[in-house]
This record gives C-alpha cells, structure tokens and sequence, in this order.
C-alpha cells in the first residue's frame, strides 16, 4: 500500500518541495504557497484527512519568511500530517482556505490579527481576536514586537452584520452577563421571541498567553498552559507536556501515565457533572442542580486529597506526575469512586423523569451532524451530533491504548443529546479510573528531563471534557521555545453556537449555551 | 416526586457549620508556600525557579544586604519553588488565609548579610537571577486608560461605618470576570452550592452592578475588558466595595506586563480587599468577602 506521502507526490510533483523530519507521529512537507488549496482538498476529498488546525510563525530569523503549519489528522493510521509553507514578507498574503473549509475561517483571522498575513479571497475579513481599540500595523505574534509592549487605543467600531425587516430587533448580551461566567458579547436578531441570527464578538480575555510563552523554560510553559482554562487545566497541561517530552525525547514512565489518565478523567467527571447541575439550573430544575453541584464539590476535595489542588493544578510536571498515590490511598480512591457513582446514578435516574426538565431540552439547539462536520466540531457536541471522533481512540496518548472504554455517540444534536453523551461519558470515566487504578504498574513516576531538541515542532493533544485540545510548539536553533500555539476545544466549537440556536427562543439561548459549555478564556487565550 | 423527597433525605445536611472558615484545608493541599526563616539562608534559587514575580531578591551592595521578598499577591500556588530550594526551607502545607487590605500585608521580607549568603554553595547572583519588580513597589490604585470615566469623589472617602452598618445583614455581589481563565469563577460559583451555602449568611449573587453593593473581581484585567469593568463600576451605586479575587486580580498573576493585560485589578478601579490564590479557595473567598464587612479578621 502507497503512503500517503507516495500518493501526494505523484499527483502533485514538484509542488512538495521536500520532507522535512518529523517528530513521533507526525510527517512533515513543504510545499509552495499557491498549492496549499489544491493539496487541502486532495487530502480531505481524497485521502479522507481531517483538517485541525493551522498555526503560523514568524520565521524570518531563521529562514527569512513567515510559516505556516496546516495540521491534519489521518486516523485510519494514527498519524499526523504536517503541511508546511513559507510566506515573503514582501508579499504577506496566502489563498484562503475558508471558502471550501469553513472551520478555517477563525485560523485565517487569528493569522491576519495576530501575524499580520492576509487570507486572500476570506469571506470575512474583520477583525477577530484584537478588538478595534488596536492600532494597524501592530502584530504581536511577530518577533520584532515587545511582549511588555504597552500599546495606545485608537478608535474603532467594530460591524455587526445586521438582519433588516419589520418588527425585527437587535439583543446585545454581554460581555458582563447576568450569571457568574466569563465575558462575551452575543448580538441576536430577534423577531419576537424567535432568533433568526446569532453573532458572537469574543476574545475579550484574549491575555497573549501564547506570546508570554515564547522563549520561557518548559516549567513556566507549564504553569501558563495551566492556566488557560481554568476548569481544563489538567487537559491543557498534559497536551502542553506531551508536546515538550516529544520535543525533548523525554520517556515518561508508565506508573506516571496511568496516573495521568486518572487525573485527567477526574478532571471531565467534575466537568461534566457542572454542566448537567447547569443545564438543571437553567430549566429551573433546583434539585438536579444541587445534587450534583454537591457531587462535583465531593470531586473537588478528591481532587485536592490525590493531587494536592482542587482543579488538579501543579499534579502533572515535565516527564510524569508530581506525586504517587500509594496503595492505601489506591483503595480509598477506589471506594470514594463507588460511592460517587452511586450518588450520581439516583440523581440522574430521577431527572430523566422530570417532565419539567425533558420538554425543555428536547428539541432545543439542534446542531446537525452536516452543520457540524463543515466547522470542525469536536468533543461531546460533535458525539452529539452524529460524529464519532474522539482522540482517545482515533490518536491513543498515554495510558489510553491499554484500557479499553467506550465512546458514546448520539444522532439528535439537541440538548438532549448532549446531556446524555456526557452522561455516558461520566460511566466511561468511572470504569477509566477505576481500571487504570487497578492496572497501575509500579515504577517511577517521572523520566530524565532532557534539553529540547533544536528547530523542531511538535504536536501534543489530549481529548478534555470539552473536546480535541492540541498544543503545537517549536523550538528556535537553541533549542528555546519560539513558538507556541494552542488550538483549544472552545475555538473550534464557538462558531457552532451560532447554528445551534436558530430559530430558537431567547430564553432557551442560556440551556443551548450550557449544553455546549464553551470556555471563554480557552477560545480567546 | 417522592423519589426526590427520598433522595433528599437520604444524603441528609451537606452544608458545612459556618465555623468552616477557620477550618484548615484537607490533608494533601498544597496552598500557599511557606518559607522556614531558620532554615533558608537566601541563596535565591527558588527566585530563579519563581514563574511570576512573588520571589524577587535584591542585592544593596552598599549595606551589604540581601532583601528576599515572597509576595503572595503575585503567587500562583504553582509549587516550583519548593524542589528548587536546596535546603528545603519551602513547605507547602494547604496555606490558605491570606486575605488583605493591602498589598504590603501579602509580603514577607528576609533580610541576609550579603557576605552570609555568598557562603552558600547554592548561592546565585543577582545578575543571574531574572529580573522582576520588587513587591513591595507594587502601588496600589493607579489611574488606567479610562480613568476620566470612574466618579473619583468616591475614592478615600470615609465609608468604612456606613459600609458596616448598610451591608451588615446583607450583601448582593456582583461578579465580574475581567479576563481570567475561569479558575476563579469555578470557585466562586462553588460558593453557592449546598456545602458552602454563601445564601445563609446572606450573601447573594446578583445579576446585574446596579443591584450590587460589591464587585468581585477576577482575572488580570484584560486591554478588552478594561472598559467594561469600568463601566461596571460606575454602574454600582455607592457606596461599594470592590475584592480583587484571585492571583491575577491581585497583581496580574502569571500574565503579568503582557501586551494583552492591564495587571491587576487596582490599576483600573479602587480595591478595598485582596484575595490571594490560583484560584483561591472557597473559604479564602468567604474569608476576603467577611475581611471587607469587617467581619472577619486574618490570623
């Protein structure tokens, strides 16, 4: 059978300049700029590849051009294939990919915002992650641009795209809203109560984390990568070291990966049970929504007992984890979990029968699997929707190949759908902790921490509650940290939201929101 | 129906008694770092292993001095400090009560004779050790972008009494996430569940700063949401308190003099209270919350 790379070169010849090395599971190719809409086409119409993500760099440092990553997926091999390109600075433009992949249109306005490099032929080119206040000509991604930078406002107004007709009116939300969550600004159209459009205005926590990475050490990549979403910490963290220890050819020992995979599927049990307590809350449905609020405070102090924090931060360092679990502990970890499912299982079983709660998430925020599938969805909305994707399977990382679990998969797209994809997903992370607590080799708990290597990238990802979370990092020729990319959940799943709630009421945008549970902070970076 | 009576029943009272607050945190946490003066000797490693500003050290060769600051304010709880030190003179024992009403009271400063230091094998020099801002320089409120926008009279009036006697029984809080990464909202959220139960001592969430006599405030305060906070602020009637309510608030944290952030919540609008963590605890949230009525007094 022909490589994927063979097939790839025979159709398009002297367009793949040549193949760079590649780290682990990735093969690398450079190709001209002009080619990059033909080869994505090929690759996803052809070779049945799955676009990720694309990440651009400043590189003229080293090779006088700015480049660009296009990441994609090819499951059926477990291997990552990295598109390369190379853009002059004296022609700072490439060709869109977004009229025939809409999922890149966020990449394409995030690389115009931040790196200065304009899509040619994007649908939608307005500003996206810095808001109007930031002056023209500014790009912090470049090199040349202070990370302590204190930049002046200019004026700006920033335009919303606007529905027009009789009895029709505007809704502003945001960015403070009513609850306690994070900011955002949501524009609806409304005609009664009925939403004929949705456009969200984000990136109003945008913090530059990526930039503040740049040539730290591997330990302070860590401590940000932390702190990217709060409530995804450990996700973002193990994405963040895999990607180092690729990097660093670090072998992490096999104790320390189990021990992982505990925390990790602790992480989306907390995570989960918070949004069905929400989804509870938000249909007025108080009882499901203390019960389980009460569970995820009993995870809370798990968390805190194994690992030392409540949002399992500082547990996993470069090349294993921080701290053991000793046997004792092992057990009582054991029998807490029991006891929790149990809890959880009579609260749940109670709201499927709940006439209050059914009628409202039934039918409500259909998503449909084409809508979902054309932007790149991931996670439990996607699972919801029909698309069976999920990293722990389709990219085994860690522990995860040894254990053996179950993804569940929905068709309705609605509500509904979601809750009971992470109702599933809490069981299967029940049986994960306790079958990689009983599988647990002993061993240490963290490798020899090497030097990176230089001028390379690699690619680190983990499945979070909220879905494929992929960290990206290159290193310059001293080996130091020159570029650091970070495609959260939340930035591939925020455009759903704009589908999911038409021809919605108002009042059911707060359920539709809290099924897909999108994390502000994690989108805007 | 009765499957909820039964099942309501059967989990009983989760709500922890009110003495909660000065309960100490469960075994196993890590909290806040401690340092044991007897055993550290001020050879700065642990500054040079610090990812934010809480460990500075600064050299005055003129004294012959060593000043070693840990500012809470500026610390993230990360633990790196600890493996770093090669006396293991830093301990993390689930710290957590550390609530201020200003930033100086969230410092801790050693003094060492510079020659003493230099004896340590372990010993790093000042030039070596990455440059960050003392602590105690930190000023507190300081007029940011928009600062013609917030009503100064309010600023340094004496409102401490009417504060106590208005919001004494009660206190509508409105929450405003100025950038963080919802490490904080996660907590403060948690506030109100049935273990903590902030509603029985008559502490409300409310949903909008016109209804609000305290602002909470979260994250390092971001360029794009500078405006917003202080448009918020004016929005709450006065008089009102604000509680800067995590590591970032209080400083800006790990994004601290990043192009993208403001650093710290006072360089946007007055705070009255300061609330160390990453995130903080919900008791330590409870404890700043009490702090500002006055209710409660740090240890």
């Amino acid at each position: 059978m022909k490589t994927a790379l063979e097939i790839l070169r025979e159709r398009f010849g002297d367009a793949i300049r040549k193949d760079l090395k590649g780290l682990a599971k990735q093969s690398h190719i450079l190709v001209t700029k002009n080619e990059i809409v033909e080869i994505t086409i090929f690759l996803v119409q052809n070779l049945r590849m799955r676009f990720l993500f694309l990440s651009g760099s400043d590189t003229r440092k080293e090779n006088g051009a700015f480049t660009l990553h296009y990441i994609f997926s090819y499951a059926q091999q477990d291997e990552f294939l990295v598109v390369e390109t190379r853009i002059e600075e004296k022609d700072p433009s490439f060709l869109s990919l977004s009229p025939f992949l809409p999922q890149a249109n966020w990449q394409e306005r995030e690389i115009q915002d931040l790196l200065g490099l304009i899509p040619k032929g994007h649908p939608d080119p307005r500003r996206l992650v810095l808001h109007e206040d930031w002056p023209e000509g500014l790009f912090p991604l470049r090199k040349d641009f202070k990370f302590q930078a204190k930049i002046p406002r200019q004026k700006g107004e920033y335009a919303f795209e606007r529905v027009e007709g009789e009895g029709i009116f505007e809704i502003p939300v945001g960015p403070v809203h009513a609850g306690i969550i994070e900011p955002g600004h949501f524009r609806f159209s409304a005609a009664g109560e009925s939403i004929l459009k949705l456009e969200i205005r984000h990136f109003y926590t945008h913090k530059g984390t990526e930039k503040s990475g740049e040539g730290r050490s591997p330990a302070h990549l860590l401590c940000l990568a932390e702190r990217i979403s709060g409530d995804n910490s450990l996700a973002h963290v193990v994405a963040c070291a895999q990607a180092l220890e690729t990097l660093a050819q670090i072998d992490v020992p096999p104790r320390a990966q189990f021990l992982r995979v505990v925390f990790l599927e602790l992480e989306r049990l907390h995570n989960h049970m918070s949004d069905i307590a929400g989804i509870s809350l938000d249909v007025g449905f108080s009882f499901g929504a203390s019960q389980l609020m009460r569970v995820k405070e009993t995870l809370l102090r798990l968390n805190e007992q194994v690992a030392g924090t409540r949002l399992l931060r500082s547990a996993v360092p470069l090349g294993g984890v921080r701290a053991d679990i000793s046997e004792a502990r092992k057990q009582w970890l054991m029998e807490q979990i029991k006891k929790i499912k149990e809890d959880f299982e009579k609260t749940i079983q109670i709201l499927w029968q709940v006439d209050s709660l059914m009628d409202r998430i039934e039918t409500t925020g259909i998503l449909k699997k084409e809508i979902a599938e054309t932007l790149g969805a991931v996670g439990p909305a996607a699972r919801a929707s029909g698309i069976d994707r999920d990293l722990r399977r389709d990219h085994p990382y860690g522990a995860y190949k040894d254990l053996f679990f179950m993804i569940p998969v929905f068709s309705d797209g609605d509500v509904e759908s979601r809750m009971k994809v992470k109702v599933q997903e809490i069981y299967q992370s029940f049986k994960l902790i306790y079958d990689a607590l009983r599988a647990m080799p002993q061993g240490s708990l963290r490798g020899e921490i090497k030097p990176l290597i230089p001028s390379q990238s690699a690619l680190g990802y983990v499945e979070s509650p909220r879905g494929e979370c992929f960290h990206w990092i290159s290193t310059d020729g001293h080996g130091k940290i020159s570029r650091w990319k970070v495609q959260s959940p939340s930035f591939a799943n925020w455009p759903l939201i704009e589908y999911a709630v038409l021809e919605n009421i108002v009042p059911d945008f707060p359920l539709i929101n809290k099924s897909l549970n999108l994390s502000y902070s994690g989108n805007d970076r | 129906m009765f499957r909820i009576l039964k099942k309501n029943i059967a989990v009983g009272k989760a709500t922890l008694p009110p003495a909660f607050v000065n309960a100490s945190a469960p075994e196993g946490s890590l909290g806040a770092p401690e340092i044991d003066f007897l055993k550290c000797t001020g050879c700065g490693k642990c500054v040079a292993a610090c990812p934010t500003s809480a460990l500075t050290a600064e050299d005055r060769e003129a004294e012959g001095k060593r000043l070693l600051h840990l500012s809470y304010g500026n610390c993230i709880f990360c633990g790196l400090c600890a493996p770093a030190c090669p006396h293991q003179a830093i301990s993390f024992k689930g710290k957590f009560d550390l609530a201020a009403k200003t930033k100086k009271e969230l410092v801790r400063k050693l003094s060492f004779s510079l020659s003493g230091c230099r004896k340590d094998a372990a010993f790093v020099t000042s030039s070596a050790l990455p440059v960050k801002k003392m602590a105690e320089e930190a000023p507190g409120f300081a007029q940011g972008d928009f600062a013609d926008r917030i009503p100064m009279r309010e600023i340094g009036s004496k409102l401490k009494e009417k504060i106590k006697r208005l919001f004494g029984r009660s206190l509508h809080i409105r929450e405003v996430d100025a950038g963080s990464c919802n490490g904080c909202e996660v907590e403060i959220v948690n506030l109100s569940n049935p273990v903590y139960d902030a509603e029985r001592f008559g502490i409300h969430f409310v949903a909008s700063p016109r209804h609000a006599d305290m602002l909470l405030v979260t994250g390092p305060v971001t360029r794009q949401m500078e405006l917003a906070l202080v448009k918020t602020y004016a929005a709450a009637p006065s008089p009102k308190l604000v509680v800067a309510c995590g590591s970032c608030a209080v400083s800006g944290g790990i994004f601290e003099g990043n192009y993208a952030t403001v650093g710290g919540v006072d360089r946007v609008v007055p705070v009255d209270i300061y609330i160390p963590g990453c995130p903080p605890r919900p008791e330590a949230i409870f404890q700043g919350i009490f702090l500002a009525l006055d209710k409660f007094r740090a240890k």
